[in-house]
């Protein structure tokens, strides 16, 4: 028979033993996460110790790249909101579609409820397209498409526009700023739209079904009931998109070309710099990039944790 | 008057076939069943937010199988209240008429009758997040009585209440029943609810609806 004392001894050290294997757990979990933390601080130390900051100031004072990060902010700041603009409906239809009662009537059948499943996995599909395509490849692919008949009279078109609202020296779209953005908008609104779609889909859509018997319209269901819930998934989803549009190089460099002071971001002029030997150059225009993206991810976050009120869904 | 016709519809592996049911206007009727034998996708298809595939849905005499949820004018209290995350609870009260672009006025005076019905002075200003789950469910029941529907459906409403909030919601509805003179159809698994609060009760059991007898 066991005395007291032993089976106190045998708990102590079965707890130190589950306490053993705890510690070796999230130890090893964290060592893959760490790992990877580590490369990133790296580079950024890295290339924070190649150029130093009289090289930072000098090349602020260099109009060529002042021009680069306005129009690399504008143009960012532009495709993000049309990206969400693209995103918050896409995502909302394509989380609803076969959402009983939402996104269609009520005595649907079942084939009809087959068919609408089917249309969602194919819209769906597509719209990664943009997210798993080589960057070079959707640069071409835009090229291409303002080649065409269609794609030339949208540039004449888009040439017309600006013209007539006072940007006559914006002459279409192609190797213009306007292809930069709708490059940018091409893959950030991709982006966008996954995140959008995956924050309805973690909104309990039993609030707006109930709201659909009260009397309210999809449109009222919509903006009164989904969206306030779905601010914080909205803030994430405009960051993405912004963020990838700053990163945005390859579709850019063939469809709105790298003509200084007129197409340059601060993408292009990495790779400009890189280009004609100045590593350094390269590298200051990455550190302004960098610390962009670093400011940007920083706000958004103090954004979306400030206004963490409880009666907020935590999304 | 609520009217299910022959009605067959199905998820995954779970069905119901040809299920037919009458509620008189004006009753309260109590719809049981064991969990997971489709009171609630039942009550869901009569509100129009679960697409039925075969018969017909009938309220007021009307066929309704082919209309939108909107028009269908039932109040609906789902098991958890499912009140809007971001609303007060006026705003939630107020929800079905402002939708309908009812009067101020008439808004205001809706809100006191129902704040009065079910005491919800204290709690008005509040967010979902901050009710109890008794709360939770005299908001819901204020919500789908608003706009004053003339049939109301409640799935489970008072399941997951403690037995002092259970008692009084019990009366809250009876009161409801008597002074709205609306038509209830009321789903629950709870025999003593069903004795204390229907006027005809129903079981659901292997797809199909009988009417209980009154000593049951």
């Amino acid at each position: 028979m066991v005395t007291e004392p032993q089976t106190e001894i045998q708990s102590d050290r079965s707890a130190a033993a589950a306490r053993r294997r705890d510690w070796f757990f999230w130890s090893g979990m964290s060592s893959f996460g760490l790992l990877y933390l580590l490369l990133i601080v790296s580079m950024i130390l890295a290339d924070f110790q190649f150029a130093n900051p009289a090289d930072l100031l000098e090349a602020l004072r260099d109009e060529r790249v002042r021009f680069s990060i306005g129009l690399s902010l504008l143009t960012c700041t532009i495709s993000a909101i049309l990206s969400i603009w693209i995103a918050i409906p896409t995502g909302y239809l394509l989380s609803r579609l076969d959402s009983p009662g939402l996104g269609g009537r009520g005595g649907r059948g079942a084939t009809g409820r087959r068919l609408f499943g089917a249309v969602r996995y194919l819209v769906d599909t597509l719209l990664d397209i943009p997210i798993v395509l080589p960057p070079l490849v959707i640069g071409i692919s835009l090229l291409v498409l303002f080649q065409t008949p269609l794609g030339r009279f949208l540039d004449d078109a888009a040439g017309s526009f600006f013209s007539l609202v006072g940007f006559p020296g914006i002459r279409g779209i192609t190797y213009e700023i306007p292809a930069i953005v709708l490059a940018q908008v091409t893959v950030g609104a991709a982006f966008a739209i996954r995140t959008a779609r995956d924050t309805f889909d973690q909104i309990d859509r039993r609030p707006e079904q109930v709201a659909l018997t009260l009397g309210a319209s999809q449109f009222q269901v919509f903006s009164r009931v989904a969206l306030p819930q779905a601010w914080r998934g909205g803030v994430a989803a405009f960051t993405l998109a912004w963020a990838r549009s700053l990163g945005e190089f390859g579709p850019i460099l063939i469809f709105a070309g790298t003509a200084r002071m007129k197409t340059e971001v601060l993408s292009t002029t990495v790779y400009l710099n890189f280009q004609f030997g100045n590593l350094r150059g390269a590298v200051v225009a990455s550190l302004i990039l960098v610390t962009l993206a670093i400011v940007v991810l920083v706000l958004t976050r103090l954004i979306t944790l400030g206004g963490n009120r409880g009666r907020r869904a935590s999304l | 008057m609520i009217e299910l016709r022959n009605l067959s519809m199905g998820q995954g592996t779970f069905s119901l076939q040809q299920v037919s049911l009458r509620v008189e206007a004006g009753e309260y009727a109590i719809l049981m069943g064991e969990t997971g034998c489709g009171k609630t996708t039942l009550v869901e298809a009569i509100c129009g937010i679960r697409p039925i595939d075969q018969g017909q849905v009938l309220l007021r005499e009307s066929d309704v199988t082919h209309w939108p949820v909107a028009r269908r004018q039932i109040g609906y209290v789902p098991q958890d209240g499912a009140l809007f995350p971001t609303m007060r609870v006026d705003q939630q009260i107020l929800f079905g008429l402002q939708v309908r672009n009812v009067e101020q006025r008439k808004c205001r005076q809706r809100l006191e009758e129902l704040v009065e019905t079910l005491s919800l002075e204290k709690i008005l200003s509040r967010y979902p997040n901050r009710l109890s789950g008794g709360e939770r469910q005299r908001v819901a029941l204020a919500r789908a009585l608003a706009f004053e529907p003339g049939i109301l459906c409640l799935d489970e409403p008072l399941s997951a209440l403690d037995q002092k909030t259970h008692r009084q919601l019990t009366g809250y509805l009876r009161s409801i029943h008597e002074r709205e003179s609306v038509t209830i159809l009321h789903v629950t698994h709870n025999l003593n609810e069903a004795i204390d609060l229907g006027t005809v009760r129903f079981r659901l059991q292997e797809g199909r609806i009988e009417k209980m007898e009154q000593e049951s």
